[in-house]
This record gives C-alpha cells, sequence and structure tokens, in this order.
C-alpha cells in the first residue's frame, strides 16, 4: 500500500488522534484492559504505569524500540512474568491471572517471540499441547491431525511434508507458523502475537496478516508486535507505542497516519503533541531512569 | 516416495507399500535417526559371538531363562529411572529405594501375610519417590544433588532394616517365584498365543489409523516374524532344563516374562496414550514451552520422581526374588549403573524428552548378554596375547563400560550428523 510521505501530516494528524483517543474507549467496552501495571526484574524497572487496551474486533498494534518492554507487556499478560502491581481486566471484570493456563482459560491465545515449542515433539503435539483431544480418556491422535492440517490449511502453509515431522526439522519460518496455528486453532477471543512475521517470507507475512485482520472481522481483540511500520499501518485499528518502558502513546489509525509518525514515537517518544505530555509528566514522578534526551 | 522437497502434507495422505516403507526407513536411519537399532544390533551381534565361541553352553535351553532372569531386575530399574531421564533428570537412589523397598517386604513378610507386606513395601517406595520429587520440584534442588544425598540416606535405611552384616530370608513362595518360577509349558503357550494376539491387535489399530502410511504387508510380516521368534523361545524354555538326576523337571516360560511385559505394554501405554505421558515428554523437551501451554510442570515433575520410586520398588523385588533374600547390598554396587546404562544404551536420552520404555529392555538385555556370555567364555587363550580370563570381574566390568560409550558415540554421532 502506499503511505503519503509528507511532513507536515504528523500535526494534522495529532488534533484528530486527540478527539478519538479520548472517544474510542467510551464508544466501545475494551475486551482486554491493563491499568497501571509496573513490571521490574530484581533493580531493572521495565514497565512503568502502563496502561493497554485491546478491543473487540480491532487489531492494536504494539510497537517500540528494541528492549522497550513490548514482550515483557505480553507476557505479563499471559501469566508468565507476574506484576508487581496493576490490574488485568477482561471484558470489564477484574481477572486474576496467575499462569498461562489461566489465560487461556479466558481465552487469551498468544505467540511469543520466542516461539516455545518443544522441538522433541511432532506438529500436532505441539499444536495441542496442554489441551490434548481425547476420545474416551485417551488421546485422540486422528481427530487432533486432521484439526492440525486443517488450520495448517487455512494459513497456507505449503511446505510441510507430514503433520508427525519433528519440530526440530522444521524451518523458522515453518515453526513460526506453528507456533500462530497453535494460538488460532482455539475459539480464542484474543490474540496476541509478539512479532509473528519476523521469520516469515513475502507470501507467507501476507498470510498472517490477512489472517490478522480475519480474526479481527471475526470480532476477535488482535494484538500484533511488529517492528515493520508498513505492515502496521496496513492491519492496525490502532497503535499503542512505548518507549522506555511506558505507553507514550494510544492513537487510532486513521488513512492520514505515517509511517513517520509512528518512527518518531518509537525513536523519541513522541511526535508533535502525541506523547510527550504523558512521558514527560511520568518522568516528572517518578526518578529519571536517564538516557531519555538523546 | 522420492528425495525431491515433498510439500502439502504429502507424506500424511502417501500411501506406502511394503518397500517403500524400507526405503523410508533406510532414509530415516541415514538422517541419524537410528531408533533402538543399535541395542538390537549390539544384541544379535553378541549372540552371534558368544554363541559361536561356546555354542553348547551359552544356546542351552538353561542359559536361555537364567539370562532373561538375569536381565529383569536390571530392566524394571531402567524403567523406573527412564521416567527421570525423559524429564532430563536423574534418580541417583533409584537402586537403593529398591534395596529400601525390598528390605521393608521381607522383614513385613515375616509377620504379615503377603497383600499387606506388599502394599507396605510399594507405599514406602512411592514415598521415598515422592520425597525426590518434592526436593527436586518445590524446593529447587537438581535432581543429580538431592539422589546423591539420597544414595546416602536410602543405604543408611537399607542398613537399619537388614542390620550390618545381616539378611533378611523370604519364605514367601509367591515372591520366590517372580525370578526363578516358571510357567506350566501349557501356560507358556497360552502366554505366547495372547501375547502375539495382542500384539496383532495393536499392529492392526496402527494400520486402521494410518490410512494408507502403513501397509497390511508390513503387519502381516511383522506378526509372522513374532510368530516366529516366539514359538521358538516357548519351544525351546519349555524343554526340561533340570540336571540329569533332578528329582522335579525344570521346564516352561520363566514367570518374570510375563510380569516385565506387563510392565513394557502397560507403562509404554501411559507414556504413549495418555495425557499424562504427552505431558512428561513436553516437559523434558521445553520445560518453559510446556509451563506456557498451561502444563504443571512441577507436578509433572514431582509425579516423575514418585513413578520412578514406585517401580523402582519393583524392582527390588525383582532383587530379592532372585536370591530369596534381602542384604545390604540388595540395590547397591553397580544396579543403578546398570539400569542409567540400560535406558542410555537402548537410546533414552540423557537430556530429556526422548525414550522408550522399550529402550530399557533391549538395553536390558545388552548389560545382561555381556556378562553371561563371558562368564561362560572363561579363559581362553588368544594369540599374541595369551590367557585372558573373560569369565572375571575385572573383564566384564570393562566390557560393560566399553558398551555404554560405545552406545553414547554411536547416539551422539548420529545427532551430529542431523545437525
Ligand atoms: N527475564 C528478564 N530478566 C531481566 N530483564 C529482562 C527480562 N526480560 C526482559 N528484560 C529486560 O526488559 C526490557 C524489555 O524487554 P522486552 O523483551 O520486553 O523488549 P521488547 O520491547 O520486546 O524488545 P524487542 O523488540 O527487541 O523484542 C529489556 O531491557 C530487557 O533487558
Ligand atoms: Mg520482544
Amino acid at each position: 500500500m502506499d503511505l503519503p510521505t509528507t511532513g507536515q501530516v504528523p500535526r494534522v494528524n495529532t488534533d484528530r488522534i486527540e478527539e478519538m483517543g479520548v472517544e474510542a474507549p467510551t464508544k466501545q467496552r475494551p475486551l482486554l484492559q491493563v491499568t497501571g501495571v509496573n513490571k521490574t526484574f530484581g533493580s531493572v524497572h521495565v514497565l512503568h504505569d502502563v496502561d493497554f487496551a485491546v478491543y473487540p474486533g480491532s487489531v492494536t498494534s504494539l510497537i517500540g524500540d528494541n528492549g522497550a518492554g513490548k514482550s515483557t507487556l505480553v507476557k505479563t499478560i499471559a501469566g508468565i512474568h507476574p506484576r508487581d502491581s496493576g490490574t488485568i481486566s477482561f471484558n470489564g471484570e477484574p481477572v486474576d491471572i496467575q499462569s498461562p493456563k489461566d489465560t487461556a482459560d479466558l481465552g487469551i491465545e498468544v505467540v511469543y517471540q520466542d516461539l516455545a515449542l518443544c522441538e522433541n515433539l511432532d506438529i500436532v503435539q505441539n499444536l495441542f499441547l496442554g489441551r490434548e483431544k481425547l476420545h474416551r480418556g485417551l488421546l485422540d491422535e486422528q481427530a487432533m491431525e486432521q484439526a492440525a492440517r486443517d488450520t495448517l490449511a487455512s494459513l497456507s502453509v505449503r511446505t510441510v511434508k507430514s503433520v508427525r515431522q519433528l519440530v526440530s526439522s522444521l524451518s523458522g519460518g515453518q515453526r513460526q507458523t506453528v507456533a500462530i496455528a497453535k494460538a488460532v486453532l482455539w475459539n480464542s477471543k484474543v490474540v496476541l502475537l509478539d512479532e509473528p512475521t519476523a521469520a516469515l517470507g513475502v507470501a507467507q507475512t501476507k498470510q498472517v496478516l490477512d489472517l490478522v485482520r480475519r480474526l479481527a472481522e471475526q470480532g476477535l481483540g488482535v494484538v500484533l508486535i511488529s517492528h515493520n511500520m508498513n505492515d502496521v499501518l496496513e492491519v492496525s485499528d490502532r497503535v499503542s507505542a512505548m518507549y522506555l518502558g511506558r505507553v507514550v502513546a494510544d492513537v487510532p489509525v486513521t488513512p492520514a497516519t505515517t509511517r513517520e509518525f509512528l518512527v518518531e514515537l518509537i525513536t523519541s517518544g513522541q511526535s508533535g503533541d502525541v506523547g510527550t505530555a504523558r512521558a514527560s509528566a511520568a518522568e516528572g514522578v517518578e526518578s529519571p531512569q536517564g538516557g531519555t534526551d538523546v | 516416495m522420492s528425495d525431491q522437497a515433498l510439500t502439502d502434507f504429502a507424506l500424511d495422505n502417501e500411501t506406502m507399500d511394503f518397500r517403500a516403507v524400507v526405503r523410508s526407513s533406510f532414509a530415516r536411519l541415514r538422517s541419524g535417526d537410528l531408533g533402538s537399532l543399535p541395542a538390537m544390533l549390539a544384541i544379535a551381534a553378541l549372540v552371534a559371538i558368544f554363541g559361536s565361541v561356546n555354542p553348547s553352553s551359552f544356546l542351552s535351553t538353561i542359559n536361555l531363562a537364567n539370562f532373561l532372569e538375569q536381565s529383569s531386575s536390571v530392566i524394571v530399574i531402567a524403567m523406573a529411572v527412564s521416567f527421570t531421564l525423559l524429564l532430563g533428570e536423574i534418580d541417583l537412589a533409584a537402586g537403593f529405594t529398591a534395596g529400601v523397598s525390598a528390605a521393608v517386604l521381607a522383614t513385613r513378610l515375616q509377620e504379615w501375610p503377603l497383600l499387606p507386606s506388599i502394599l507396605m513395601a510399594a507405599l514406602v517406595a512411592v514415598a521415598l519417590g515422592t520425597f525426590t520429587g518434592f526436593m527436586v520440584a518445590k524446593v529447587g534442588i537438581p535432581s543429580f544433588v538431592v539422589t546423591l544425598a539420597n544414595v546416602l540416606l536410602f543405604q543408611g535405611v537399607l542398613l537399619l532394616l537388614v542390620r550390618e552384616g545381616g539378611s533378611v530370608r523370604i519364605e514367601n513362595e509367591i515372591i520366590k517365584d517372580l525370578v526363578g518360577g516358571n510357567m506350566s509349558p501349557t501356560v507358556s503357550w497360552i502366554f505366547a498365543g495372547l501375547a502375539l494376539g495382542l500384539f496383532t491387535f495393536s499392529l492392526l489399530r496402527q494400520q486402521r489409523a494410518s490410512h494408507g502410511a502403513i501397509p497390511l504387508s508390513l503387519v502381516a510380516f511383522k506378526v509372522a516374524a513374532a510368530t516366529l521368534g516366539a514359538a521358538v523361545v516357548t519351544i525351546v524354555l519349555n524343554q526340561n532344563r533340570a540336571f540329569p538326576n533332578a528329582p522335579a523337571p525344570i521346564q516352561g516360560t520363566p514367570a518374570v516374562i510375563p510380569v516385565v511385559m506387563v510392565l513394557l505394554v502397560g507403562l509404554n501405554f501411559v507414556l504413549n496414550r495418555t495425557r499424562y505421558g504427552r505431558h512428561l515428554y513436553a516437559v523434558g523437551g521445553n520445560a518453559e514451552a510446556a509451563r506456557r501451554a498451561g502444563i504443571n510442570v512441577e507436578r509433572i515433575r514431582l509425579s516423575a520422581f514418585t513413578i520412578c520410586g514406585l517401580f523402582a520398588g519393583v524392582g527390588g523385588a525383582f532383587l530379592a526374588s532372585r536370591v530369596n533374600s534381602v542384604d545390604p547390598n540388595t540395590g547397591a554396587n553397580d544396579t543403578l549403573l546398570l539400569a542409567v546404562g540400560a535406558a542410555v544404551i537402548g537410546g533414552t536420552s540423557l537430556f530429556g524428552g526422548q525414550g522408550r520404555m522399550l529402550n530399557a529392555v533391549l538395553g536390558g538385555f545388552v548389560l545382561a548378554l555381556i556378562p553371561n556370555g563371558l562368564t561362560l567364555v572363561g579363559k581362553q587363550t588368544l594369540p599374541l596375547i595369551g590367557e585372558i580370563d573373560f569369565g572375571s570381574s575385572g573383564t566384564k566390568f570393562i566390557c560393560a563400560g566399553v558398551a555404554l560409550l560405545v552406545a553414547s558415540s554411536v547416539d551422539a554421532l548420529s545427532r551430529k550428523r542431523a545437525r
């Protein structure tokens, strides 16, 4: 898709953003809402008072530089990292997420950046891991195999010889597709995808982006983490930008949103009027971590 | 099937004939996936070597029965330890768990009837395994360290139970017959028939589920081979192997065989057909991925040690039954080393996530064949080297060590090639 690339766009953007950014949450209740989440690893403060919302039927992209805290936010939502403070609500109700199982039970699926597949198991075994289909108390291999084949076919995986292949024998991109298939296999309500297209070829990337749209059209709340701004602009309804562990902007994507605008948010935490206020306000309250005034 | 890249689940829909299956298994071997082939080749080679050096005693009926009985306790303890190996953990104290459980069985049998005694011995074995599992999974101490401490701990318990230098005799006929008793020739045939029927049934079930990937001809071939093997073994074992002037004949398949087979089939079933088994492999392969898939990794770890304890206890009953008594050496010395070695020689990985129950059986056979065969080879004069006593303990240990090294090298090299 062609993007307008003019210098004055951010200013035009920010006006609309300010309006809609306030409006959007009142129009529609978030499916998943994260409020005031803090997370530290030892003495490293990785997430600062993070607010983040996922709306049904829309794609929210989470952008930010390497080390901004995107994956940590996803893992905190998933129940892999316990959070220090803050609440997570699902469908408006505060939920107590303690482990990945709680997340799955709520209908939240995650594709992790580091994939998390068992290499010693085959594709079918990985896809259904933890939620194996049973028949009279025993593993129902037939049903799982068929469902695996159907899901992979819907993702246009064309290069897999057999769904009984061990994951250790798959290419990086094939593994990524398996990880994505694992998340879409279930009738979930929210899907979080942490850099799902990082290892994919052109055709597969398009498939995944199509899938992201399709999931949103089915009414799911979809979160996409990506470093590719073209992809972000192509599929997202909203963008949340993270900068040094804070969410500095939560804006809707309009036809006028530009790549430059997003890149500026990523690299400096602000663009025009967006981002600045929040970032500096937060900085004022907490001790500055240094290096922000580059 | 060609060597070209296959796409679109081509292999899943492919119907294979007998030759295609043979070709694809050769392709798998070449790619480094050796499975239990090295162990089977080792068994064949050892039988061929010992059989040609000393055919009259090595290939005798009594030696076949003897060998099967010798290998049984190592096999059962190897099966037990496999549950921890599958997780990439180890239980160095499994031998002493067997010893303590056997001691409990023997001492209880002096006062109690059989069933409560067995229950008590099993309970103690489960408790010891659960204790280890708790220290590993909940407290978070590496299993190597916990079980190293347990070696001392359990050995101490064993010494207190049987008293230093003492030994507890077992008078109960059923326990005595576990290793050493035989089925009557008729029962032996019925058992062989039942086992073959079960084998055929499970092969046919797999064949139906494979949608043509397994040809019927392959099933027929396997069933024919198994039938031939079972028939030969049963015929041989049904011959009288008592000494010429013995008061009663000794004949029939040893009673340990059905017992070991039930354990093999049962544990195999748990590993391959149940959700629990799948989760064991997953935790062994990638514990973090398993955790993210919602598996309770701690519970899997703890339970694996509990199961290991229980079946080590069963192995203890085998050890006790073989000599009809329990002493401070029951389960001591090389028991644990042989069990772990058996699993590894059979193809179970020490790094977790890879292994089958059958590996324990095949590896156990290899490690039992070596001392058995070497004893019968005895003193030999070799050209250039001179006289060597192959039956001595020294030679036996060296040969078992070499076998373990060869097996792990084959494993390491084939993995390297697969990379
Ligand atoms: N387990 C951990 N222990 C300590 N620090 C961690 C841990 N995980 C992440 N961090 C730190 O938290 C910060 C945020 O990391 P995170 O992985 O969330 O970044 P990200 O936004 O996903 O980056 P990328 O785009 O490179 O994936 C980094 O500075 C990282 O070093
Ligand atoms: Mg990341």
